[in-house]
């Protein structure tokens, strides 16, 4: 990097892209080229920042001035006034809610104090598709010293001692589930990198493929070497094709550079890396289902044991991680599992990735240490809640988790504090939700989820799921009985109790959590009859403030079904066994007078 | 060999490594219940896809409940199969079940039989907490089977039948979630799709979901009709299972009692389709003599080996699957068919009736059946040479349906001429035994001397694929011998690349032979009620006082009088017939 | 005898795409990938072929598509509308965006319109929760998307 002056970094993040951040470069470019700068400054394009609500982003080095929302026609303006006079566009620079203040640095930023980056260590800093600045950076560093140094024992007592836990969401320790498919003789194994990352609102694992492939090729050799694979195989969405031209890229580049490949760095350890698509099926994240879909078939998961480690790919023993886990290998390996140990809680070593969205101000990609509380994420980090509204729950861990609520907020954040708290770690997904949110939507919401992901091999998800789903629903248009309450909660356990795989075990949660941390709402939709955030349109009903209406005629003229009467110039009365709800009235009325209650 | 102890219901028991904990459990007399789990022990079919979870138990030190029939015995482990948490789930997860199946219990063709409607009796299931939207498809009725999926529960027994064992590929898990279903391509009827009527899908559903075509009605109403005589056939597989739906040991021969029966129920004369597999194998055993000799004396056209054809799944099988090998079986029909076409024509004659105004019932233990009898090569303008096909299971409900007490029936012989029949035939019923039958006439005819032994033992057994070599004075006749469509498959693609040591492979689509067949009484996963079957059938056959086709004196009889001698024109023209090509073909427009 | 019907053209394409992975089974998913890519869906007539050309069934084949929703049996419209129910697009009102293009379109998710421009679906999540709501429209992304904003958006395309 030394030859330039000056980098300015374009996020080239999914977010960031969709919003043109591809155009933004080329301005960028033009404009150098226009003053004569394209020998002093490079423009490269990155993988993603982690501060996506405020995309497009353009950071500039040295300095690390953090511009946010830039569109292509700021380009010109950057180049001129930051990088030809030094001065700072300040219109571009975030504005710290709480402070009011403009941060100048990226360091500066609130969303970023909190922070330490393990496996986000290279996203954002360089580019994805070039070799060079991942080795310039340390990379294949620890895959060297592996193979050159230690024997692959040597390698796994390591990850043993750092604590890592898979970061998939089980929270397995890594060290272990490499020791197991070690010790087991087999004349060929397979190293398996789970992207198929399927949390509806998550995106960790995307943006680590798109922003540092290579730190996932080389953990992949590193666990070959340890496992005594000499293949690997990244299964990865078909949905993300920036991530799958990314690490092919990085593969063909990897390949070149003879760090995959026969005989590396002399060690005499082969080590290849092939890619398989998945199509659209939540389940395949399970680790058994992920390998039958790998293997042609239906993404059914299989009972274990047998696990991978003994019978997986192809009946070959096979040692399956996600991506995120993967990422922090190499990491642990330069720079000591003590050192990794010293981060995090007692029982849930290191860092972990959170994809922090809903109503929230800084929706984005976040690393923290393990333990850190949820009100600093959401608070310090995130920025607090979306248009000053009130703080009502956080749902962590996707489909498989649960809602917490006001009463976690202190609660350090762990594998084994968010299990005891009705939730799960989950692959890091976090949304945020405040008061409009309704809780028994929400469960709704996710169940319907695991309805339409649900496999359908084994009954209680099958169908109990769906019983379940049709119950929230009942609920929610007003029908629901106390006794459905009792349904849901001895439903919710038998599912959980009696599933096949780990969609269905967890599937509940949303249900279990919600009942637990927001039992009254329950109770005032089936006795009350009632949302209290207005959400549930079978609970809501129109009405006519009589005081405000004065009689224009204008509601019972667009109705549709003629369910508004009254006298011309008096107030209008809704017949509720008519309505049904449209809100045309509302949309008409010019005075207010339409509520909803 | 390792031995684990474990606890199960606070009784101690020691089992083999590897054992399941249902096994274990049903070592110290704990019988788990299980719906999808399924295993013919000893014949290496087995689901065990662990989908169900009704067999869930608790295993001390698991957070979640384990089901019995997949989770292997560990030492030291304790398990709970009764606890309230155990009972409570099992319920539940059967409540469920039964919230997406239809309640037509009244008028279901299962019902009694059904293994759902006893689990929902053993678990004492009052009625169904969680109701909602049930999943519904189109209901498909082939010319054998039956398909209701509204009433699958996805045991996925069928599939694995009709894949792992019979490599047929009809039928695949489809969609997902709770639309998922068992269902061939596209949701297609399986008419349409390469389904051979093995009907082994039929006869391992633990509902509803797959049943055969009732044809008893139409039987019915041709015994009423006084316009019509009718005459009926029974497959020598039937006389060894029917007494299981009467309540006798299986492996019982009724043979007497079924022909005491089936006069009751009004047929004009009750003969036997042993009659014509004797008639089958004078053509095929001719037609094995043959081809060999042609053969021996240098003829390289000659196809051989030479494949059995008395199946009509395997039939279908290879009209699908091995088009290019059509002329490679035997070109004789199956007995039912010769049976068929011998009684609407010399019979017939005999009687001086118009043959549409001769009913031919066939009793079967096939599925298949029902389709061969449709065929249109088996139809005389338009009027078939067989008019219906009944199971044994059919048989069994119509004899109760007419009130007729079974068990105390005296017994009683078929009527002649088409009721004569030697032990050869008899062992049609079972693998090995077609094959065996031809061969005690082979060797007659072609070394013109008399068997030193009727038995051939090297060709009888269970195991999915057997080879034996005969001497026929001199002449090694290698023998092959395949049931289930998986193993044939095996020998079929030897034959297609031309690596096939055979001069003669016996072929029958159904584990067991017809024994096994789609429209036996269910055997729900009882391998011991096959062997008993298939003992009784050899039975039969010691007590024949003549056991080699070419013996049967109605046989010699009926040459003489009518057809003049194995592979004659007239031989060709009834008892022979041609393939046609199934496969799917790609045309390119 | 079942006859399918393809143009040789077509037919050649996917026992090409077949033999590139070498008429492996186990790639099937792989080759179903490819095949859609060439025509766009799945139609009967083309999983035949593969099924054929990589010895399976297409019963199999058929449990392999109607399994992945990435697969689909129906051609999609000239423009294909999917709307992000991600969670966090679901929390910032994606579900009244989806009535909208519902209403607006006169068509269900997984429907095209008659004239076949416009087709609707559904997608989990596509990590771009920050634009949330999400609508993608072909490879373009509207963030941000409030109901009011759907027939703007569709007027887009009137002309294209």
């Amino acid at each position: 990097m030394a030859k330039y002056r000056m980098h300015l970094l374009v996020c080239g993040g999914t977010t960031c892209r969709s919003s043109e951040s591809e155009s933004i470069r080329n301005a960028l470019e033009e404009s150098l080229e226009r003053n004569g700068l394209e020998n002093e400054v490079k423009v490269v394009s990155t993988g993603c920042f982690g501060f996506c609500d405020k995309g497009p982003i353009v950071k500039v080095i040295p300095g690390n001035t953090f511009y946010i929302h830039v569109k292509p026609e700021d380009a010109e303006e950057i180049v001129k006034e930051h990088v030809l006079n030094g001065r700072r566009v300040e219109r571009l620079l975030y504005l710290e809610p709480e402070k009011e203040l403009l941060a100048t640095g990226s360091k500066e930023i609130g969303f970023q104090k909190k922070q330490i980056r393990i496996a986000l260590r290279n996203c954002g800093f360089i580019d994805p598709e070039n070799i060079d600045e991942y080795i310039a950076r340390d990379g294949y560093v620890a895959l060297c010293r592996c193979l050159t140094e230690y024997t692959p024992q040597q390698v796994i007592e390591m990850i043993k001692k750092s604590g890592l836990r898979g970061r998939g969401g089980g929270g397995f320790p890594t060290g272990l589930k490499w020791e197991i498919t070690a010790k087991v003789k087999s004349d060929q194994k397979y190293v398996i990198c789970n992207a198929d990352e399927g949390d509806p609102g998550a995106f960790m694992d995307r943006s680590i493929l798109e922003g540092d492939p290579h730190s996932v090729i080389e953990a992949m050799a590193i666990n070959g070497y340890c496992t005594g694979a000499s293949k690997g195989l990244v299964y990865i969405r078909a949905e993300y094709p920036m991530a799958i031209k990314r690490l092919r890229i990085a593969i063909n580049q990897a390949k070149e550079y003879g760090l995959l490949g026969k005989n590396i760095f002399n060690s005499g350890f082969d080590f290849d890396i092939e890619l398989r698509y998945g199509a659209g099926a939540f389940v395949c994240g399970e680790e058994t289902a992920l390998i039958h879909s790998m293997e042609g078939k239906r993404g059914e998961p299989t009972f274990k044991p047998p696990f991978p480690s003994e019978h997986g790919f192809l009946g070959k023993p096979s040692n399956v991680n996600n991506v995120e886990t993967y990422a922090n290998i190499p990491v642990i390996i330069n720079k000591g599992p003590e050192w990794f140990a010293s981060i995090g809680t007692e029982k849930s070593k290191g860092t972990k990735v959170f994809a922090l969205a809903g109503k929230i101000n800084n929706v984005g990609l976040i690393e923290v240490p393990m333990g850190t509380t949820l009100r600093d994420v959401i608070f310090k980090i995130g920025g607090g809640i979306r248009g000053g509204k009130g703080f009502k729950a956080v749902q962590t861990g996707g489909p498989s988790g649960g809602c917490l609520t006001t009463r976690h907020l202190d609660t350090p954040i762990d594998y084994d504090n968010l299990l005891a708290a009705g939730s799960m770690m989950g692959s890091g997904g976090m949304i945020v939700m405040d008061e409009d949110d309704c809780m028994v939507s929400i469960a709704k919401f996710y169940l319907g989820f695991t309805v339409d992901e649900s496999c359908g091999k084994c009954s209680p998800c099958r169908i109990g799921n769906k019983r379940l789903y049709e119950i929230l629903d009942k609920i929610t248009k007003g029908e629901g009985t106390t006794e459905d309450l009792a349904k849901l909660k001895n439903l919710s356990e038998v599912i959980k109790d009696t599933s096949l795989c780990g969609l269905g075990q967890t599937s509940p949660n949303p249900v279990l959590s919600t009942l637990d941390n927001f039992w009254d709402e329950y109770v005032e939709h089936v006795i009350d009859k009632k949302c209290r955030a207005s959400s549930c349109k079978g609970l809501m009903k129109y009405v006519i403030d009589p005081e405000a209406c004065t009689g224009c005629t204008a509601c019972a003229r667009a109705c549709p079904v003629n369910a508004i009467s009254g006298e011309r110039k008096g107030p209008h009365t809704i017949n509720q066994e008519i309505c049904i709800k449209c809100g045309t009235c509302m949309e008409k009325c010019k005075f207010n007078a339409v509520l909803l209650q | 060999m390792e031995l684990v102890k474990l606890t199960i219901d606070k009784k101690s028991v020691e089992v083999e490594k590897g054992t399941s904990i249902l096994n274990a459990a049903r070592k110290v007399g704990i019988e788990i219940p299980t719906l999808c789990y399924f295993n013919l022990e000893g014949m290496n079919i087995e689901n065990k896809p662990g989908g169900c979870r009704i067999c869930v138990v608790e295993v001390q030190g698991r957070r979640n409940l384990a089901p019995a029939c997949a989770t292997e015995v560990t030492e030291g482990m304790v398990v709970k199969t009764n606890s309230t948490r155990v009972l409570n789930a099992r319920r539940t997860v059967m409540e469920l079940i039964l919230s997406d199946h239809p309640f037509d219990c009244l008028v279901c063709p299962k019902s009694g039989n059904c293994e759902l409607q006893s689990l929902a009796h053993r678990l004492g299931i009052r009625d169904i907490p969680y109701q909602g939207e049930q999943s519904t498809y189109r209901k498909d009725t082939s010319p054998s089977i039956i398909r209701d999926v509204d009433k699958c529960i996805l045991c996925r027994r069928c599939e694995m039948m009709c894949n792992d064992i019979q490599t047929v590929g009809a039928l695949s898990a489809i969609n997902r979630g709770f639309m998922a279903v068992v269902a061939p391509a596209f949701e297609m009827n399986l008419e349409k799709s390469p389904c051979t009527y093995c009907g082994q899908c039929v006869a391992v559903c633990p509902t509803g979901a797959l049943t055969e075509v009732d044809n008893t009605r139409q039987v019915i109403s041709a015994l009423a009709d006084p316009t019509k005589t009718v005459i009926v056939q029974t497959a020598p597989a039937v006389r060894a299972a029917l007494g299981e739906e009467f309540g006798l040991e299986p492996g019982s021969l009724v043979t007497g009692k079924m022909v005491s029966a089936l006069r009751e129920l009004g047929f004009d004369y009750v003969f036997d389709t042993d009659f014509a597999a004797d008639l089958t194998i004078m053509e095929e055993g001719s037609e094995l003599l043959d081809r060999l000799t042609r053969y021996l004396s240098g003829d390289r056209n000659v196809r051989l080996p030479i494949l059995t054809s008395c199946c009509p799944a395997w039939v279908n099988f290879f009209e699908h699957n091995f088009p290019e090998l059509k002329d490679v079986p035997s070109t004789a029909r199956s007995p039912q068919q010769m049976f068929g076409s011998i009684a609407k024509t010399y019979f017939a004659k005999k009687l001086g009736i118009d043959r549409n105004n001769l009913v031919v019932v066939s009793i079967m233990p096939c599925l298949a059946k029902k389709y061969e009898c449709q065929r249109s090569e088996f139809l005389t303008d338009g009027n078939p040479d067989v008019d219906f096909s009944l199971s044994t299971r059919e048989l069994a409900n119509f004899i109760k349906l007419a009130n007729i007490d079974f068990n105390s029936l005296p017994e009683s012989d078929f009527d002649r001429p088409l009721g004569e029949s030697t032990g050869a035939a008899v062992i049609f019923g079972t693998t090995g035994g077609v094959i065996e039958a031809a061969v005690r006439t082979a060797y007659e005819l072609y070394t013109k001397k008399p068997l030193p032994r009727v038995d051939f033992e090297e060709l009888r057994g269970l195991e999915g694929v057997r080879a034996a070599t005969v001497n026929f004075d001199g002449l090694e006749l290698r023998i092959g011998i395949a049931h289930g469509l998986g193993n044939a498959r095996q020998l079929l693609e030897e034959v297609r690349d031309g690596k096939s040591q055979y001069h003669a492979i016996e072929i029958m689509a159904c584990p067991g032979g017809c024994i096994g067949g789609g429209g036996q009484p269910l055997h729900h996963g009882d391998a011991s009620i096959l062997k008993a079957r298939q003992k009784a059938l050899y039975e039969e056959d010691r007590n024949k006082a003549l056991r080699k086709s070419h013996e049967n004196p109605y046989i010699i009889q009926l040459y003489e009088e009518f057809l003049g001698q194995p592979l004659s024109e007239m031989s060709h023209h009834l008892l022979h017939t041609q393939y046609f090509d199934k496969s799917t073909q790609i045309v390119i427009e | 005898m079942a006859v399918i019907k393809l143009p040789e053209s077509k037919v050649q394409q996917l026992k090409n795409i077949c033999k590139s992975f070498n008429n492996d089974k186990g790639e099937l998913i792989n080759v179903l990938h490819k095949a859609q890519e060439i025509f766009g869906y799945l139609p009967a007539e083309v999983q035949e072929v593969v099924a054929k050309e990589l010895n399976v069934s297409v019963a199999h084949v058929y449990g392999i598509v109607s399994f992945y929703s990435f697969f689909s049996m129906v051609p999609k419209g000239k423009f294909s509308i999917s709307i992000c129910l991600g969670t966090a697009c679901y929390v910032r009102g994606a579900e009244k965006v989806l009535d909208e293009f519902r209403k607006q379109l006169n068509i269900q998710v997984g429907e095209s319109t008659p004239d076949g421009r416009f087709s609707l679906s559904c997608l989990r999540c596509v990590g771009a929760c920050g634009l949330a709501p999400v609508v993608m429209i072909g490879e373009k992304v509207y963030g941000r998307v409030a109901p009011e904003d759907v027939k703007g958006i569709i007027n887009e395309y009137a002309n294209l």
